[in-house]
Protein backbone atom coordinates (compact mmCIF):
# COMPACT_ATOMS: atom_id res chain seq x y z
CA UNK A 1 0.00 0.00 0.00
CA UNK A 2 1.47 3.29 -1.09
CA UNK A 3 1.48 6.36 1.11
CA UNK A 4 -0.48 8.24 -1.49
CA UNK A 5 -3.31 5.75 -1.19
CA UNK A 6 -3.21 5.96 2.59
CA UNK A 7 -3.36 9.75 2.59
CA UNK A 8 -6.25 9.60 0.17
CA UNK A 9 -8.12 7.13 2.37
CA UNK A 10 -7.44 9.23 5.48
CA UNK A 11 -8.97 12.21 3.80
CA UNK A 12 -11.88 10.26 2.35
CA UNK A 13 -12.84 8.69 5.67
CA UNK A 14 -12.50 11.91 7.66
CA UNK A 15 -14.41 13.92 5.06
CA UNK A 16 -17.13 11.27 5.13
CA UNK A 17 -17.53 11.59 8.89
CA UNK A 18 -17.47 15.36 8.65
CA UNK A 19 -20.08 15.21 5.90
CA UNK A 20 -22.28 12.97 8.03
CA UNK A 21 -21.97 15.38 10.93
CA UNK A 22 -22.72 18.50 8.90
CA UNK A 23 -25.46 17.01 6.76
CA UNK A 24 -27.35 15.49 9.71
CA UNK A 25 -28.01 19.06 10.77
CA UNK A 26 -29.71 20.03 7.52
CA UNK A 27 -33.48 20.17 8.18
CA UNK A 28 -35.86 18.30 5.81
CA UNK A 29 -37.08 21.75 4.77
CA UNK A 30 -33.84 22.22 2.83
CA UNK A 31 -33.30 18.71 1.48
CA UNK A 32 -33.84 19.72 -2.14
CA UNK A 33 -31.39 22.65 -1.97
CA UNK A 34 -28.98 20.29 -0.19
CA UNK A 35 -29.12 17.88 -3.10
CA UNK A 36 -28.72 20.66 -5.64
CA UNK A 37 -25.86 22.16 -3.63
CA UNK A 38 -23.91 18.93 -3.14
CA UNK A 39 -24.41 18.30 -6.81
CA UNK A 40 -22.78 21.63 -7.60
CA UNK A 41 -19.92 20.86 -5.21
CA UNK A 42 -19.27 17.44 -6.70
CA UNK A 43 -19.00 19.23 -10.03
CA UNK A 44 -15.47 19.86 -8.76
CA UNK A 45 -14.58 16.94 -11.03
CA UNK A 46 -14.36 19.89 -13.42
CA UNK A 47 -10.74 20.36 -12.34
CA UNK A 48 -9.98 16.82 -13.56
CA UNK A 49 -11.80 17.55 -16.82
CA UNK A 50 -9.79 20.74 -17.35
CA UNK A 51 -6.50 18.87 -17.18
CA UNK A 52 -7.81 16.15 -19.50
CA UNK A 53 -9.04 18.72 -22.03
CA UNK A 54 -6.00 20.97 -22.00
CA UNK A 55 -3.10 18.82 -20.82
CA UNK A 56 -2.06 17.88 -24.34
CA UNK A 57 -2.78 14.20 -23.74
CA UNK A 58 -3.69 13.52 -27.36
CA UNK A 59 -6.81 13.80 -29.45
CA UNK A 60 -8.97 11.26 -27.61
CA UNK A 61 -8.27 12.79 -24.21
CA UNK A 62 -8.94 16.27 -25.52
CA UNK A 63 -12.32 15.25 -26.94
CA UNK A 64 -13.36 13.33 -23.81
CA UNK A 65 -12.07 16.12 -21.61
CA UNK A 66 -13.93 18.71 -23.65
CA UNK A 67 -17.26 16.87 -23.20
CA UNK A 68 -16.47 16.36 -19.51
CA UNK A 69 -15.73 20.08 -19.10
CA UNK A 70 -19.16 20.89 -20.57
CA UNK A 71 -20.95 18.38 -18.30
CA UNK A 72 -19.12 19.43 -15.15
CA UNK A 73 -19.57 23.14 -15.89
CA UNK A 74 -23.31 22.61 -16.36
CA UNK A 75 -23.36 21.10 -12.87
CA UNK A 76 -21.24 23.68 -11.11
CA UNK A 77 -22.67 26.82 -12.70
CA UNK A 78 -26.20 25.43 -12.90
CA UNK A 79 -26.03 23.83 -9.46
CA UNK A 80 -25.02 26.95 -7.57
CA UNK A 81 -27.49 29.09 -9.51
CA UNK A 82 -30.48 26.83 -8.92
CA UNK A 83 -29.58 26.34 -5.26
CA UNK A 84 -29.51 30.10 -4.83
CA UNK A 85 -32.80 30.46 -6.70
CA UNK A 86 -34.42 27.96 -4.35
CA UNK A 87 -32.91 29.39 -1.18
CA UNK A 88 -34.07 32.88 -2.15
CA UNK A 89 -37.66 31.61 -1.96
CA UNK A 90 -37.52 30.42 1.66
CA UNK A 91 -38.91 33.25 3.75
CA UNK A 92 -40.06 33.58 7.30
CA UNK A 93 -43.45 35.14 7.95
CA UNK A 94 -43.38 38.93 8.14
CA UNK A 95 -46.13 41.06 9.71
CA UNK A 96 -47.09 42.67 6.41
CA UNK A 97 -47.51 39.36 4.58
CA UNK A 98 -51.15 38.76 5.35
CA UNK A 99 -53.49 39.42 2.45
CA UNK B 1 1.68 13.16 -8.45
CA UNK B 2 3.65 16.38 -8.10
CA UNK B 3 1.32 19.27 -7.67
CA UNK B 4 2.21 22.89 -7.32
CA UNK B 5 2.01 23.98 -3.64
CA UNK B 6 -0.12 26.99 -4.57
CA UNK B 7 -2.52 24.63 -6.27
CA UNK B 8 -2.68 22.40 -3.20
CA UNK B 9 -3.26 25.40 -0.99
CA UNK B 10 -6.06 26.68 -3.23
CA UNK B 11 -7.69 23.26 -3.07
CA UNK B 12 -7.55 23.38 0.71
CA UNK B 13 -9.30 26.76 0.66
CA UNK B 14 -11.89 25.40 -1.77
CA UNK B 15 -12.55 22.34 0.42
CA UNK B 16 -13.03 24.53 3.47
CA UNK B 17 -15.48 26.73 1.61
CA UNK B 18 -17.43 23.66 0.44
CA UNK B 19 -17.80 22.47 4.02
CA UNK B 20 -18.94 25.95 5.08
CA UNK B 21 -21.49 25.85 2.25
CA UNK B 22 -22.99 22.64 3.63
CA UNK B 23 -22.88 24.00 7.16
CA UNK B 24 -24.89 27.02 6.01
CA UNK B 25 -27.71 24.71 4.98
CA UNK B 26 -28.48 23.92 8.61
CA UNK B 27 -30.79 26.94 8.61
CA UNK B 28 -32.58 28.87 5.87
CA UNK B 29 -31.18 32.06 7.43
CA UNK B 30 -27.54 31.35 6.51
CA UNK B 31 -28.10 29.05 3.58
CA UNK B 32 -27.72 31.58 0.79
CA UNK B 33 -24.46 32.94 2.18
CA UNK B 34 -23.18 29.38 2.45
CA UNK B 35 -24.05 28.68 -1.14
CA UNK B 36 -22.18 31.81 -2.18
CA UNK B 37 -19.11 30.62 -0.26
CA UNK B 38 -19.38 27.26 -2.04
CA UNK B 39 -19.40 28.90 -5.45
CA UNK B 40 -16.44 31.03 -4.42
CA UNK B 41 -14.61 27.83 -3.49
CA UNK B 42 -15.37 26.42 -6.91
CA UNK B 43 -14.10 29.54 -8.62
CA UNK B 44 -10.85 29.43 -6.63
CA UNK B 45 -10.34 25.75 -7.47
CA UNK B 46 -10.93 26.28 -11.17
CA UNK B 47 -8.78 29.39 -11.48
CA UNK B 48 -5.96 27.72 -9.53
CA UNK B 49 -6.17 24.64 -11.76
CA UNK B 50 -5.96 26.77 -14.88
CA UNK B 51 -3.07 28.76 -13.49
CA UNK B 52 -0.94 26.19 -11.70
CA UNK B 53 -1.29 22.86 -13.47
CA UNK B 54 0.32 21.81 -16.70
CA UNK B 55 -2.27 22.97 -19.16
CA UNK B 56 -0.99 23.49 -22.68
CA UNK B 57 -4.00 24.55 -24.70
CA UNK B 58 -6.85 26.62 -23.41
CA UNK B 59 -8.97 26.72 -26.54
CA UNK B 60 -11.18 23.70 -25.88
CA UNK B 61 -11.34 24.51 -22.19
CA UNK B 62 -12.64 28.00 -22.92
CA UNK B 63 -15.23 26.74 -25.38
CA UNK B 64 -16.35 23.99 -23.00
CA UNK B 65 -16.64 26.39 -20.08
CA UNK B 66 -18.73 28.76 -22.15
CA UNK B 67 -21.08 26.08 -23.49
CA UNK B 68 -21.44 24.49 -20.06
CA UNK B 69 -22.10 27.80 -18.34
CA UNK B 70 -24.73 28.74 -20.90
CA UNK B 71 -26.56 25.38 -20.60
CA UNK B 72 -26.22 25.33 -16.82
CA UNK B 73 -27.56 28.86 -16.44
CA UNK B 74 -30.44 28.18 -18.83
CA UNK B 75 -31.33 24.99 -16.95
CA UNK B 76 -31.39 26.88 -13.67
CA UNK B 77 -33.07 30.16 -14.50
CA UNK B 78 -36.00 29.00 -16.59
CA UNK B 79 -36.87 25.59 -15.22
CA UNK B 80 -40.16 25.56 -13.26
CA UNK B 81 -39.85 24.50 -9.63
CA UNK B 82 -42.28 21.62 -10.22
CA UNK B 83 -39.64 20.11 -12.54
CA UNK B 84 -36.94 20.10 -9.87
CA UNK B 85 -36.70 16.28 -9.57
CA UNK B 86 -36.17 16.01 -13.33
CA UNK B 87 -33.59 18.79 -13.19
CA UNK B 88 -31.68 17.10 -10.38
CA UNK B 89 -31.79 13.70 -12.09
CA UNK B 90 -30.31 15.24 -15.25
CA UNK B 91 -27.50 16.90 -13.36
CA UNK B 92 -26.62 13.61 -11.65
CA UNK B 93 -26.30 12.09 -15.10
CA UNK B 94 -23.98 14.90 -16.23
CA UNK B 95 -21.88 14.43 -13.09
CA UNK B 96 -21.61 10.69 -13.70
CA UNK B 97 -20.71 11.18 -17.36
CA UNK B 98 -18.03 13.77 -16.58
CA UNK B 99 -16.37 11.45 -14.05
CA UNK B 100 -16.51 8.48 -16.41
CA UNK B 101 -15.05 10.40 -19.35
CA UNK B 102 -12.21 11.78 -17.25
CA UNK B 103 -11.54 8.19 -16.17
CA UNK B 104 -11.38 6.91 -19.74
CA UNK B 105 -9.16 9.80 -20.76
CA UNK B 106 -6.80 9.23 -17.85
CA UNK B 107 -6.57 5.50 -18.58
CA UNK B 108 -5.80 6.15 -22.21
CA UNK B 109 -3.21 8.79 -21.36
CA UNK B 110 -1.42 6.72 -18.73
CA UNK B 111 -1.41 3.53 -20.77
CA UNK B 112 0.25 5.32 -23.67
CA UNK B 113 2.90 6.68 -21.33
CA UNK B 114 4.05 5.93 -17.82
CA UNK B 115 1.72 2.98 -17.21
CA UNK B 116 -0.65 2.48 -14.31
CA UNK B 117 -0.05 1.10 -10.83
CA UNK B 118 -2.63 -1.25 -9.40
CA UNK B 119 -4.09 1.17 -6.95
CA UNK B 120 -4.70 3.86 -9.56
CA UNK B 121 -6.15 1.21 -11.84
CA UNK B 122 -8.65 0.19 -9.18
CA UNK B 123 -9.71 3.78 -8.65
CA UNK B 124 -10.04 4.35 -12.40
CA UNK B 125 -12.10 1.21 -12.81
CA UNK B 126 -14.46 2.19 -10.00
CA UNK B 127 -14.68 5.71 -11.34
CA UNK B 128 -15.65 4.57 -14.81
CA UNK B 129 -18.07 1.91 -13.55
CA UNK B 130 -19.84 4.22 -11.08
CA UNK B 131 -19.73 7.15 -13.48
CA UNK B 132 -21.41 5.31 -16.34
CA UNK B 133 -23.86 3.63 -13.95
CA UNK B 134 -24.88 7.04 -12.58
CA UNK B 135 -25.11 8.43 -16.11
CA UNK B 136 -27.62 5.91 -17.48
CA UNK B 137 -29.37 5.34 -14.15
CA UNK B 138 -30.08 9.04 -13.79
CA UNK B 139 -31.20 9.29 -17.39
CA UNK B 140 -33.69 6.48 -16.69
CA UNK B 141 -34.88 8.26 -13.55
CA UNK B 142 -35.28 11.43 -15.62
CA UNK B 143 -37.25 9.52 -18.25
CA UNK B 144 -39.55 8.08 -15.61
CA UNK B 145 -40.14 11.43 -13.95
CA UNK B 146 -40.70 13.18 -17.26
CA UNK B 147 -43.08 10.43 -18.39
CA UNK B 148 -40.88 9.48 -21.37
CA UNK B 149 -40.87 5.92 -20.05
CA UNK B 150 -43.48 4.36 -17.82
CA UNK B 151 -43.31 5.33 -14.16
CA UNK B 152 -44.56 1.89 -13.23
CA UNK B 153 -41.99 -0.80 -12.39
CA UNK B 154 -40.81 -2.75 -15.44
CA UNK B 155 -40.20 -6.31 -14.36
CA UNK B 156 -39.33 -9.63 -15.96
CA UNK B 157 -38.40 -13.07 -14.79
CA UNK B 158 -34.96 -13.46 -13.28
CA UNK B 159 -34.50 -9.69 -13.17
CA UNK B 160 -32.86 -9.44 -9.77
CA UNK B 161 -30.69 -12.47 -10.38
CA UNK B 162 -29.41 -11.13 -13.69
CA UNK B 163 -28.81 -7.65 -12.25
CA UNK B 164 -26.83 -9.06 -9.36
CA UNK B 165 -24.90 -11.29 -11.75
CA UNK B 166 -24.03 -8.28 -13.90
CA UNK B 167 -22.91 -6.34 -10.86
CA UNK B 168 -20.61 -9.09 -9.67
CA UNK B 169 -19.44 -9.63 -13.22
CA UNK B 170 -18.26 -6.02 -13.24
CA UNK B 171 -16.45 -6.56 -9.95
CA UNK B 172 -14.66 -9.61 -11.35
CA UNK B 173 -13.61 -7.64 -14.44
CA UNK B 174 -12.40 -4.88 -12.16
CA UNK B 175 -10.21 -7.28 -10.21
CA UNK B 176 -8.84 -8.76 -13.45
CA UNK B 177 -7.97 -5.39 -14.91
CA UNK B 178 -6.29 -4.37 -11.67
CA UNK B 179 -4.02 -7.41 -11.88
CA UNK B 180 -3.13 -6.47 -15.44
CA UNK B 181 -4.00 -2.87 -16.39
CA UNK B 182 -2.90 -3.37 -19.98
CA UNK B 183 -6.01 -5.39 -20.80
CA UNK B 184 -7.92 -2.44 -22.15
CA UNK B 185 -10.83 -4.56 -23.32
CA UNK B 186 -11.62 -5.53 -19.72
CA UNK B 187 -11.46 -1.90 -18.63
CA UNK B 188 -13.89 -0.79 -21.30
CA UNK B 189 -16.14 -3.78 -20.60
CA UNK B 190 -16.42 -2.60 -16.99
CA UNK B 191 -17.67 0.73 -18.28
CA UNK B 192 -20.17 -0.91 -20.62
CA UNK B 193 -21.52 -3.05 -17.78
CA UNK B 194 -21.86 0.15 -15.73
CA UNK B 195 -24.00 1.62 -18.51
CA UNK B 196 -26.17 -1.51 -18.58
CA UNK B 197 -26.54 -1.78 -14.80
CA UNK B 198 -27.68 1.85 -14.63
CA UNK B 199 -30.56 1.12 -17.00
CA UNK B 200 -31.50 -2.30 -15.65
CA UNK B 201 -31.35 -1.34 -11.98
CA UNK B 202 -33.65 1.67 -12.33
CA UNK B 203 -36.40 0.32 -14.63
CA UNK B 204 -37.92 -1.97 -11.94
CA UNK B 205 -38.29 0.93 -9.49
CA UNK B 206 -41.67 2.66 -9.33
CA UNK B 207 -42.37 6.40 -9.45
CA UNK B 208 -43.24 6.67 -5.75
CA UNK B 209 -39.79 5.32 -4.83
CA UNK B 210 -38.01 8.04 -6.80
CA UNK B 211 -36.94 9.97 -3.66
CA UNK B 212 -34.77 7.02 -2.65
CA UNK B 213 -33.41 6.42 -6.13
CA UNK B 214 -32.52 10.07 -6.75
CA UNK B 215 -30.76 10.25 -3.38
CA UNK B 216 -28.86 7.07 -4.11
CA UNK B 217 -27.78 8.30 -7.54
CA UNK B 218 -26.66 11.50 -5.83
CA UNK B 219 -24.48 9.35 -3.63
CA UNK B 220 -23.05 7.39 -6.59
CA UNK B 221 -22.23 10.62 -8.42
CA UNK B 222 -20.30 11.72 -5.35
CA UNK B 223 -18.47 8.42 -5.04
CA UNK B 224 -17.54 8.60 -8.74
CA UNK B 225 -16.03 12.04 -8.08
CA UNK B 226 -14.15 10.68 -5.06
CA UNK B 227 -12.81 7.80 -7.17
CA UNK B 228 -11.65 10.40 -9.71
CA UNK B 229 -9.83 12.09 -6.86
CA UNK B 230 -8.07 8.83 -5.92
CA UNK B 231 -7.10 8.18 -9.53
CA UNK B 232 -5.70 11.69 -10.04
CA UNK B 233 -4.24 12.03 -6.53
CA UNK B 234 -6.41 15.12 -6.10
CA UNK B 235 -7.60 15.72 -2.53
CA UNK B 236 -10.25 18.35 -3.21
CA UNK B 237 -12.01 15.82 -5.43
CA UNK B 238 -11.80 13.20 -2.69
CA UNK B 239 -13.24 15.61 -0.13
CA UNK B 240 -16.04 16.94 -2.34
CA UNK B 241 -16.88 13.42 -3.48
CA UNK B 242 -16.99 12.13 0.09
CA UNK B 243 -19.29 14.98 1.12
CA UNK B 244 -21.62 14.38 -1.82
CA UNK B 245 -21.49 10.62 -1.28
CA UNK B 246 -22.42 10.79 2.39
CA UNK B 247 -25.11 13.37 1.72
CA UNK B 248 -26.81 11.17 -0.86
CA UNK B 249 -26.44 8.09 1.30
CA UNK B 250 -27.87 9.84 4.35
CA UNK B 251 -30.81 11.16 2.35
CA UNK B 252 -31.61 7.79 0.84
CA UNK B 253 -31.48 6.17 4.30
CA UNK B 254 -33.86 8.82 5.61
CA UNK B 255 -36.20 8.27 2.67
CA UNK B 256 -36.19 4.50 3.14
CA UNK B 257 -36.91 4.94 6.84
CA UNK B 258 -39.80 7.28 5.99
CA UNK B 259 -41.27 4.41 4.00
CA UNK B 260 -40.36 1.78 6.59
CA UNK B 261 -38.51 -0.18 3.96
CA UNK B 262 -35.01 -1.45 3.63
CA UNK B 263 -32.68 -0.35 0.88
CA UNK B 264 -32.81 -3.81 -0.59
CA UNK B 265 -36.58 -3.71 -0.69
CA UNK B 266 -36.62 -0.42 -2.58
CA UNK B 267 -33.92 -1.50 -5.02
CA UNK B 268 -35.09 -5.02 -5.68
CA UNK B 269 -38.71 -5.01 -4.54
CA UNK B 270 -40.28 -3.57 -7.73
CA UNK B 271 -42.82 -1.93 -5.44
CA UNK B 272 -46.25 -1.26 -6.86
CA UNK B 273 -45.97 -4.03 -9.39
CA UNK B 274 -47.87 -6.58 -7.34
CA UNK B 275 -51.31 -5.18 -6.65
CA UNK B 276 -52.64 -8.53 -5.53
CA UNK B 277 -50.71 -8.31 -2.27
CA UNK B 278 -52.82 -5.29 -1.38
CA UNK B 279 -55.96 -7.37 -1.00
CA UNK B 280 -55.88 -7.10 2.79
CA UNK B 281 -57.98 -3.94 2.85
CA UNK B 282 -61.76 -3.66 2.80
CA UNK B 283 -63.11 -5.67 -0.10
CA UNK B 284 -64.32 -3.63 -3.06
CA UNK B 285 -64.62 -0.28 -1.31
CA UNK B 286 -65.01 1.57 -4.61
CA UNK B 287 -68.73 2.17 -4.12
CA UNK B 288 -68.47 3.55 -0.58
CA UNK B 289 -66.64 6.78 -1.28
CA UNK B 290 -68.26 9.86 0.11
CA UNK B 291 -68.15 11.98 -3.02
CA UNK B 292 -68.62 15.62 -2.14
CA UNK B 293 -69.30 18.75 -4.14
CA UNK B 294 -67.22 21.91 -3.92
CA UNK B 295 -70.10 23.58 -2.04
CA UNK B 296 -70.02 20.91 0.69
CA UNK B 297 -66.28 21.36 1.07
CA UNK B 298 -66.59 25.16 1.19
CA UNK B 299 -69.06 24.84 4.06
CA UNK B 300 -66.69 22.69 6.08
CA UNK B 301 -63.66 24.90 5.38
CA UNK B 302 -65.63 28.04 6.21
CA UNK B 303 -66.43 26.73 9.68
CA UNK B 304 -62.93 25.45 10.41
CA UNK B 305 -60.73 27.08 13.05
CA UNK B 306 -57.75 24.82 12.56
CA UNK B 307 -56.71 23.54 9.15
CA UNK B 308 -53.77 21.34 8.16
CA UNK B 309 -52.85 21.06 4.49
CA UNK B 310 -51.19 17.80 3.43
CA UNK B 311 -49.64 18.22 -0.02
CA UNK B 312 -48.47 15.36 -2.21
CA UNK B 313 -47.17 14.71 -5.70
CA UNK B 314 -50.61 15.60 -7.11
CA UNK B 315 -50.04 19.19 -6.05
CA UNK B 316 -46.83 19.30 -8.08
CA UNK B 317 -48.48 17.69 -11.10
CA UNK B 318 -51.27 20.25 -11.27
CA UNK B 319 -48.92 23.08 -10.16
CA UNK B 320 -51.45 23.97 -7.48
CA UNK B 321 -49.04 25.37 -4.86
CA UNK B 322 -49.94 29.01 -5.51
CA UNK B 323 -53.68 28.33 -5.30
CA UNK B 324 -53.13 26.37 -2.08
CA UNK B 325 -51.42 29.39 -0.57
CA UNK B 326 -54.19 31.76 -1.74
CA UNK B 327 -56.84 29.54 -0.16
CA UNK B 328 -54.83 29.30 3.06
CA UNK B 329 -54.52 33.07 3.23
CA UNK B 330 -58.26 33.58 2.83
CA UNK B 331 -58.88 31.02 5.57
CA UNK B 332 -56.39 32.83 7.80
CA UNK B 333 -58.15 36.13 7.21
CA UNK B 334 -61.32 34.33 8.31
CA UNK B 335 -59.59 33.59 11.59
CA UNK B 336 -58.40 30.03 11.05
CA UNK B 337 -54.85 28.83 11.64
CA UNK B 338 -53.34 26.97 8.71
CA UNK B 339 -50.33 24.66 8.88
CA UNK B 340 -48.72 22.45 6.29
CA UNK B 341 -47.74 18.87 7.02
CA UNK B 342 -44.85 17.67 4.85
CA UNK B 343 -44.01 13.98 4.67
CA UNK B 344 -40.36 13.16 3.93
CA UNK B 345 -41.31 11.18 0.83
CA UNK B 346 -44.12 13.42 -0.43
CA UNK B 347 -43.36 14.20 -4.05
CA UNK B 348 -40.56 12.76 -6.12
CA UNK B 349 -37.46 13.90 -4.27
CA UNK B 350 -36.45 14.85 -0.73
CA UNK B 351 -37.81 18.28 0.17
CA UNK B 352 -39.83 18.59 -3.05
CA UNK B 353 -42.99 19.94 -1.36
CA UNK B 354 -41.06 22.45 0.75
CA UNK B 355 -39.53 24.03 -2.32
CA UNK B 356 -42.87 24.27 -4.12
CA UNK B 357 -44.60 25.88 -1.15
CA UNK B 358 -41.67 28.25 -0.63
CA UNK B 359 -42.02 29.21 -4.28
CA UNK B 360 -45.67 30.03 -3.59
CA UNK B 361 -44.54 32.35 -0.77
CA UNK B 362 -45.68 30.12 2.06
CA UNK B 363 -43.50 31.17 5.04
CA UNK B 364 -41.31 28.25 6.06
CA UNK B 365 -42.36 28.44 9.71
CA UNK B 366 -45.76 27.16 8.58
CA UNK B 367 -44.20 23.97 7.16
CA UNK B 368 -44.05 21.07 9.62
CA UNK B 369 -42.31 17.70 9.53
CA UNK B 370 -44.06 14.45 10.25
CA UNK B 371 -42.97 14.18 13.89
CA UNK B 372 -43.70 17.81 14.68
CA UNK B 373 -47.30 17.85 13.57
CA UNK B 374 -48.66 14.33 13.77
CA UNK B 375 -50.18 14.78 17.24
CA UNK B 376 -52.08 17.84 16.09
CA UNK B 377 -54.44 16.13 13.66
CA UNK B 378 -56.63 14.94 16.53
CA UNK B 379 -57.24 18.59 17.42
CA UNK B 380 -57.76 19.74 13.85
CA UNK B 381 -61.05 20.68 12.23
CA UNK B 382 -60.13 20.02 8.64
CA UNK B 383 -57.26 18.13 7.06
CA UNK B 384 -57.03 19.21 3.43
CA UNK B 385 -55.23 16.52 1.43
CA UNK B 386 -53.98 17.88 -1.89
CA UNK B 387 -52.86 15.10 -4.19
CA UNK B 388 -51.30 12.95 -1.47
CA UNK B 389 -52.20 9.29 -1.13
CA UNK B 390 -49.90 6.75 0.52
CA UNK B 391 -48.67 9.19 3.17
CA UNK B 392 -52.21 9.57 4.54
CA UNK B 393 -53.25 5.92 4.27
CA UNK B 394 -54.30 4.63 7.72
CA UNK B 395 -53.75 1.06 6.47
CA UNK B 396 -50.06 1.71 7.21
CA UNK B 397 -51.02 1.80 10.90
CA UNK B 398 -53.81 -0.75 11.07
CA UNK B 399 -53.56 -3.33 8.32
CA UNK B 400 -50.63 -5.76 8.62
CA UNK B 401 -51.55 -7.14 5.18
CA UNK B 402 -50.94 -3.84 3.44
CA UNK B 403 -47.69 -3.42 1.49
CA UNK B 404 -47.11 -0.10 3.23
CA UNK B 405 -47.81 -1.43 6.74
CA UNK B 406 -45.42 0.15 9.24
CA UNK B 407 -44.66 3.20 7.14
CA UNK B 408 -45.01 6.35 9.26
CA UNK B 409 -48.06 8.22 7.97
CA UNK B 410 -49.98 11.34 8.96
CA UNK B 411 -52.85 10.78 11.42
CA UNK B 412 -55.14 12.56 9.00
CA UNK B 413 -57.91 10.10 9.86
CA UNK B 414 -58.05 11.55 13.38
CA UNK B 415 -59.08 15.04 12.32
CA UNK B 416 -62.71 16.06 12.58
CA UNK B 417 -63.18 16.28 8.84
CA UNK B 418 -60.97 15.32 5.90
CA UNK B 419 -61.20 16.84 2.45
CA UNK B 420 -59.31 14.89 -0.18
CA UNK B 421 -58.58 16.51 -3.53
CA UNK B 422 -57.80 13.82 -6.03
CA UNK B 423 -57.77 13.56 -9.79
CA UNK B 424 -59.75 10.32 -9.97
CA UNK B 425 -60.49 7.25 -7.90
CA UNK B 426 -57.62 5.30 -9.43
CA UNK B 427 -55.17 3.95 -6.90
CA UNK B 428 -51.94 5.92 -6.44
CA UNK B 429 -48.52 5.10 -7.85
CA UNK B 430 -48.09 2.35 -5.33
CA UNK B 431 -51.36 0.81 -6.49
CA UNK B 432 -52.80 0.45 -3.00
CA UNK B 433 -56.38 1.03 -1.85
CA UNK B 434 -56.65 3.86 0.65
CA UNK B 435 -58.89 3.24 3.67
CA UNK B 436 -58.98 6.97 4.39
CA UNK B 437 -61.17 7.55 1.37
CA UNK B 438 -64.00 5.40 2.74
CA UNK B 439 -64.09 6.93 6.20
CA UNK B 440 -67.43 8.57 7.03
CA UNK B 441 -65.76 11.92 7.86
CA UNK B 442 -63.86 12.04 4.57
CA UNK B 443 -65.12 14.10 1.65
CA UNK B 444 -63.71 13.22 -1.73
CA UNK B 445 -63.63 16.08 -4.23
CA UNK B 446 -62.52 14.70 -7.58
CA UNK B 447 -60.89 16.64 -10.39
CA UNK B 448 -57.72 18.57 -11.16
CA UNK B 449 -56.38 19.88 -7.84
CA UNK B 450 -55.72 23.40 -9.09
CA UNK B 451 -59.18 23.75 -10.62
CA UNK B 452 -60.89 22.42 -7.49
CA UNK B 453 -58.81 24.72 -5.30
CA UNK B 454 -59.78 27.72 -7.42
CA UNK B 455 -63.46 26.81 -6.98
CA UNK B 456 -62.95 26.34 -3.23
CA UNK B 457 -61.20 29.69 -3.06
CA UNK B 458 -64.03 31.45 -4.91
CA UNK B 459 -66.58 29.72 -2.69
CA UNK B 460 -64.88 30.61 0.58
CA UNK B 461 -64.39 34.22 -0.55
CA UNK B 462 -68.06 34.48 -1.49
CA UNK B 463 -69.22 33.09 1.85
CA UNK B 464 -66.95 35.49 3.68
CA UNK B 465 -68.19 38.53 1.77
Amino acid sequence: MSNELLFGLYIFVLAGFLGHHVISKVPPLLHTPLMAGTNAISGISLVGSLVAAGGGYGKLSTVLGFVAVICATINTVGGFLITDRMLRMFKRKRPGDRA
Amino acid sequence: MNLNPWLLFSYLVASTLFILALQGLSSPVHARRGNLLGSLGMLIAVVATLGFSQILTFRWIAIGLMIGSAIGAAMSIWIPMTKMPERIALSHSFGGLAAALVGVSEYHHRMSGEGIDRFTMGALGLEVFLGFLTFTGSLMAFGKLQGLITGAPVTYRGQNASNIALFFGALVLLVLVVTDPSRAILFYATGVIGLAVGVLAVIPIGGADMPVVISLLNSYAGLASAATGFALGNYVLIIAGALDGTSGLLLSLKMSQAMNRSFANVLFGAFGGKVETAAGGPAGPAANYNLATVEDAVGVLQAAQKVIVVPGYGMAVSQAQHTVRELAQVLEVNGATVKYAIHPVAGRMPGHMNVLLAEANVPYDQLYDLDDINDEFARTDVALVVGANDVVNPAAKTNPGSPIYGMPVFNVDESRAVIVLKRSMNTGFAGIENDLFVQPNTMMVLGDAKKTLRELLAGVKEEAA
